[in-house]
């Protein structure tokens, strides 16, 4: 008879071991359903996650759709840390782009080489200030960030739509929601000409380095840490919380913001109604599965931007539904779930009396 | 912006006509594999539903001569280039790709891939591989008008509106011009709810319409939300894309119907006999590409003039737009006995006299 004991401590490699059980179990749980299904198991679980990456442009698709949610789930990974539930990076990545957006339409004539940093400064500047108006209400009227964060992602919607559908529209555009398209100036360098693969894409792996120097190394990561796991401590060492708050919100506010900016500017070239595929809230699955480390938030978003291909090249290939993408990550999240009991319980085998042998 | 006119599908006869050695050429080698992007779920009304049943007719034409694929749910942005690629790479070598914002997209992967032919539904930019297409939805709009005119009582219809691109004014100034053709001092408001699919918002549009005083309620959005709300409100109206009787069977009067199939049947069979060139189609009533589902809860005199209507349309003699036509500040916008051409039509951003509110 299985049973689950606590244990002592948190294991360590029971922390790192369950995320990639979880993807297993999905593996498993995913071809049962195809097998079902009357799908040929591994042909489909393989063409879901290995096709993708095999294919013409495959990995050029896998980098565009993985930059944007490793710098998302970075910045994610800080403020979680430090119990700051920041659930609204969808609103703080289209603010980024809208701030972007509008500069890059209002300077058409710029040179890049003075468009392009501001681009990234107003990305920056436009998801940060986003989200501090979150760091505001909770410090100053202890208002929850969970529900006020998620409530400005839809204002950031519908400021967008208003945005694209009045002002910002194009006035050639026959009365389509989106703006104008970009000046070239305003997509910054590409690693290779011709290709999708803009700046975001080199930086999304140094966020996630530097954002894992800060949190072990330095002592705002500390004060971050102690602020999540001992809020009281932190309050005896002195730390202010309402700070961290800010700092925190600050920080992954701003890296939604830049995502977005690299979005709209890097793959998109207008503003338009739908620029986000849902980013903002798949990062907060990238975080949770990068076990809110910046360094495992890398694989963690390179996985996520996998089952968006994979839902793609199954529908191409094999005929399956596109709510494959979504069954496939709500598997998944469901597994990690599970898979996390490991962390705090040891799963141990009891001998019982013969009485239940039956 | 020329368009060309539909004339051309008397030439469609003669494609089918030829079809048949086509097919059996083809089928001997490889069947022609043809992808579909879909900017919906397929589902069982609305937009998308009514391309995949497009493409179901053109599996049942063709048979084993061609394989198709379609991609739904593929959202306007750049995952749409990536699909279209993945589809070429993928050996197929006619994609339709079936909605306005895949438009720079389309263009961008069709000069990746010079060999592979494309097909953009709405859309205005075309090149060498990329044709057009689209339907003279208005039309329909414009028989719709004319019922509501027979049976509104307050002369004030509702326009449940999508975007205010030129399809959808093309739509609420026929419909208008429909209803005012029977009750000239017929009036039309309208709210546009940014989205093409958003049931709750659609709904809540309509109730809003209702409660200004509209009698009877069309939609230029996909789900039946807007037809529902009319007929809990005891009052008709008129569905989308599909018909859309089953979600509204005391109220619905009749639907427009995008019928695709022959324009879908006709360009794989282009391709096949490599007679496939980059066009640009615009099809109504006469090309079999547009239709209206039965008229129903309406007097039978009124079922008789709006078929009649539709023939006139359908024949020519009526062209719908045809001047006088004066906006809603009352300056002219077309002489009188003027017909107004495809380039002004598919450019329009201004609305009819009787319109009530503005367009942004």
């Amino acid at each position: 008879m299985f049973s689950l004991q606590p244990r002592s401590a948190a294991s360590p490699l029971w922390s790192w071991a369950s995320p990639l059980l979880a993807l297993a179990l999905t593996a498993l749980i995913s071809g049962a359903i195809f097998a079902f299904m009357g799908r040929p198991p591994v042909l489909t679980v393989t063409t879901f996650l290995i096709s993708p990456l095999l294919a013409t442009g495959g990995l050029e698709a896998l980098a565009v759709k993985a930059a944007p949610l490793i710098m998302m789930g970075v910045g994610l990974s800080l403020a979680y840390r430090a119990n700051v539930w920041n659930i609204g990076t969808e609103g703080q990545f289209i603010l980024g782009a809208i701030a972007a957006g509008t500069t890059a339409l209002l300077l058409p004539d710029a040179p890049g080489t003075v468009l392009f940093p501001l681009l990234i400064v107003m990305g920056v500047v436009g998801g940060a200030g986003y989200a501090l108006i979150v760091a505001w209400l909770r410090t100053r009227f202890n208002a929850n960030e969970i529900l006020t964060s998620l409530m400005l992602a839809y204002i950031a919607q519908y400021l967008l739509v208003f945005l694209v559908t009045g002002p910002l529209r194009d006035p050639d555009g026959f009365g389509f929601p989106q703006t104008a398209l970009f000046a070239d100036a305003a997509s910054g360098p590409r690693l290779i000409e011709g290709s999708n693969l803009h700046l975001g894409i080199v930086l999304a792996p140094l966020v996630a380095l530097v954002a894992w120097i800060v949190l072990g190394r330095t002592t705002l990561g500390f004060q971050l840490r102690v602020l999540g796991q001992a809020p009281r401590a932190a309050k005896f060492a002195g730390f202010s919380e309402d700070r961290l708050v800010w700092t925190a919100m600050a920080i992954s506010g701003g890296l939604a913001g830049l995502a977005g900016m690299f979005e709209v500017t890097g793959t998109q070239g207008q503003l338009s109604t739908n620029i986000s595929p849902g980013y903002g809230f798949t990062a907060i699955i990238v975080g949770f599965l990068g076990r809110l480390s910046p360094a495992g938030v890398v694989p963690a978003g390179l996985l996520l931007a996998l089952t968006y291909l994979g839902g793609d090249a199954a529908q191409i290939n094999l005929g399956l539904s596109n709510a494959i993408t979504g069954i496939f990550q709500g598997i998944l999240l469901f597994c990690l779930l599970g898979s996390d009991v490991l962390i705090l319980h040891k799963l141990t085998w009891r001998r019982r009396a013969k009485v239940a042998a039956t | 912006m020329q368009r060309r006119s539909f004339g051309r599908l008397a030439g469609a006869a003669a494609a089918l006509g030829a079809m048949p050695a086509a097919v059996r050429q083809a089928s001997a080698a490889e069947p022609l594999k043809v992808g579909f992007v879909y900017l919906g779920p397929v589902g069982d009304f609305g937009w998308t539903f009514q391309h995949d049943t497009a493409r179901k007719e053109a599996v049942a034409k063709f048979g084993d001569a061609i394989k198709t694929t379609y991609v739904e749910s593929v959202p306007e942005g750049p995952d749409s280039e990536k699909v279209m690629a993945d589809l070429a790479n993928s050996g197929h070598r006619l994609i339709f790709t079936t909605s306005f914002g895949y438009m720079n997209y389309t263009l961008k992967v069709a000069q990746r891939f010079p060999k592979v032919f494309f097909e953009h539904a709405t859309g205005y930019k075309r090149a060498a591989n990329v044709s057009t297409y689209n339907i003279r939805f208005y039309q329909a709009r414009y028989v719709q008008g004319v019922i509501a005119g027979k049976l509104s009582k307050t002369g004030v219809a509702g326009y449940v509106g999508s975007l205010p691109v030129p399809e959808v004014v093309q739509g609420m100034n026929a419909f208008l011009l429909g209803m005012q053709s029977i009750n000239p001092k017929a009036r039309l408001k309208f709210i546009m709810v940014n989205s093409w699919y958003d049931p709750p918002k659609e709904g809540d549009a309509a109730k809003a319409l209702i409660d200004q005083g509209c009698d009877i309620i069309t939609q230029h959005t996909d789900s039946p939300a807007p037809l529902q709300a009319a007929a809990g409100r005891g009052i008709k109206g008129f569905g989308q894309s599909t018909d859309m009787v089953k979600f509204a069977e005391t109220a619905q009067l009749t639907a427009s119907v995008d019928l695709w199939g022959p324009y879908y049947i006709r360009r794989i069979a282009d391709v096949m006999a490599g007679t496939w060139k980059s066009t640009d189609t615009w099809g109504g009533f006469d090309s079999g590409l547009l239709g209206m589902s039965p008229f129903t809860n309406m007097p039978a005199d009124v079922a008789a003039l709006a078929t009649a209507t539709m023939a006139d349309i359908k024949s020519g003699k009526n062209k719908v737009f045809v001047g006088p036509l004066v906006d809603q500040a009352g300056a002219s916008k077309l002489a009188a006995g003027a017909v107004m051409d495809d380039g002004a039509l598919s450019g329009m951003q201004w609305l009819v006299k009787g319109i009530e509110g503005k367009l942004s």
